[in-house]
């Protein structure tokens, strides 16, 4: 894995690379990695598994698992996926140097939530997950009966 | 008029509105006023519950916000409420869950309804919505679109969300079903009115991203650096102007764009006006009128450079 500094610098550098369909991969997996440092961090295996033909995806539900307020960036992950698409798909497109420099910043947001969560575990719990931060564990609002 | 199909709701303004957020209250009422449509605001409110009680004691919040509720519907007969703040918005909903699935809140919630005297607040009793239901649902696009003095043709708008209006999910039975519903993962409300004011409103992909909400003063750090990528993108989209409908939101983009620039010297132009504001130039309204003056987030020169003020 890629430490998470090294991560925040390589998102920063992608946008300007010349070969966007390339820099739309790397982007992509630098994404894979951040969420990689998050589930390795829980004391889970990253999973290799894909969810709608992205890893990405699959790796946000089993970060999430458990987590409700992990689901704060669930739509930065969709995002990401989505400009990789946009991207490789039509790489000739005259916006395509302005999409990967979207990329980057939808990349650079997953990063930045995650590094927060890591550092402040409590990031999205009071907004995204309604869950009291001070809460006893008898305590949770029915995100967490509701296993989401 | 004929197309507005109700005149009143009921409007609980909350806190923040009363505070940090005030420009949120000026300009949704001035809105209200220029389209004629009636705000009743709920006799003898209270605090919501917010994060300050909700951290401590859920229950609590549930019963807190259950009595806005049971104002609204018991004393004063409303079917609907309307709550602009995302946080309030929330915490209403998230308390006609609880009080729909849970015993234990429903229990709390009559023995401290009977202490205080007022009728228990049953679920299913009133509908709690957001200030972009009221207009939109009221008014439409359509009907505003007729009412625009002077269009926003020539401003570009990223319209930002926050989390508290779509998340999590299932406290938002009424979103994601289908045509005319509001989307939790594409929320599009906002889009859609400002675009009936005349507004270019640019493809923003962070509009539900998160900007550090309740950490904004306990984790600044965390907090700007969330900002400053969001003010970044929207800045990448080519808008001039973020659209919010949350004052919790709307402070944190504010206040992190001015930290940003004093402790990181990054400095970002994008503008942070509430979508109520925007709507009310729109509608023809003076700048003080729909309290631009209250905004941190300096946006009287670029307005008046558009014909708006």
């Amino acid at each position: 894995m890629t430490p998470l500094d090294i991560i925040e610098s390589r998102i920063a550098e992608l946008a300007e690379c010349p070969d966007a369909s390339l820099a739309a991969g790397s982007l992509l997996k630098l994404g894979e990695e951040t969420l990689e440092h998050w589930v390795s961090a829980r004391g889970y295996v990253p999973t290799v598994a894909e969810k709608e033909g992205f890893r990405l995806l699959a790796l946000h539900r089993q970060g999430a698992k458990d987590i409700p307020s992990f689901n704060a960036c669930r739509e930065t992950c969709r995002e990401l996926a989505y400009h990789y698409n946009l991207i490789t798909m039509a790489s000739d497109h005259p916006d395509t140097k302005q999409r990967l420099r979207l990329a980057s910043l939808v990349a650079n947001h997953l990063y930045l939530f995650v590094r927060g969560k890591m550092e402040e575990s409590e990031l999205g719990d009071f907004c995204c997950s309604s869950k009291p931060i001070h809460g006893e564990p008898g305590q949770e609002t029915g995100n967490e009966q509701r296993g989401i | 008029m004929n197309e507005i199909k109700q005149q009143s709701v009921a409007y609980y303004p909350g806190c923040a509105l009363e505070g940090s957020g005030h420009a949120y209250d000026r300009s949704t009422r001035a809105v209200a006023e220029a389209l004629g449509l009636g705000l009743v605001e709920v006799e003898n409110w209270n605090c919501c519950g917010a994060m300050e009680v909700k951290n401590i004691d859920p229950k609590l919040q549930t019963y807190l916000s259950s009595r806005v509720m049971s104002i609204a519907k018991e004393e004063m007969g409303f079917d609907q409420v309307m709550a602009p703040c995302n946080g309030c918005y929330h915490n209403l909903k998230k308390a006609e869950y609880d009080l729909a699935n849970d015993e234990e809140s429903v229990e709390v919630t009559e023995r401290l309804s009977e202490k205080a005297g007022h009728a228990t607040y049953k679920a299913g009793g009133i509908e709690t919505i957001h200030a972009l239901d009221w207009i939109k649902n009221t008014i439409g696009e359509d009907g505003l679109s007729k009412r625009i003095k002077k269009s926003l043709k020539d401003v570009k708008i990223a319209n930002y969300y926050g989390c508290m209006y779509t998340r999590p999910r299932h406290i938002f039975p009424e979103k994601d079903q289908g045509p005319g519903s509001e989307s939790t993962s594409q929320p599009h409300f906002m889009d859609d009115l400002l675009a009936a004011a005349g507004a270019d409103i640019v493809d923003y992909p962070l509009k539900t991203a998160c900007c550090g909400g309740a950490h904004t003063l306990s984790d600044s750090d965390t907090s700007t650096k969330l900002v400053v990528n969001l003010l970044r993108a929207a800045e990448a989209v080519g808008a001039d102007v973020i659209a919010t409908e949350c004052p919790t939101c709307h402070s944190g983009l504010e206040m992190h764009q001015v930290r940003a620039e004093k402790v990181h010297d990054i400095k970002t132009d994008v503008k942070i006006v509430y979508f109520t504001q925007l709507l009310g130039l729109a509608l023809g309204l003076s700048p003080r009128k729909v309290g631009l003056h209250e905004n941190i987030s300096d946006s009287l020169g670029f307005f008046k450079q558009k014909g708006l003020a």
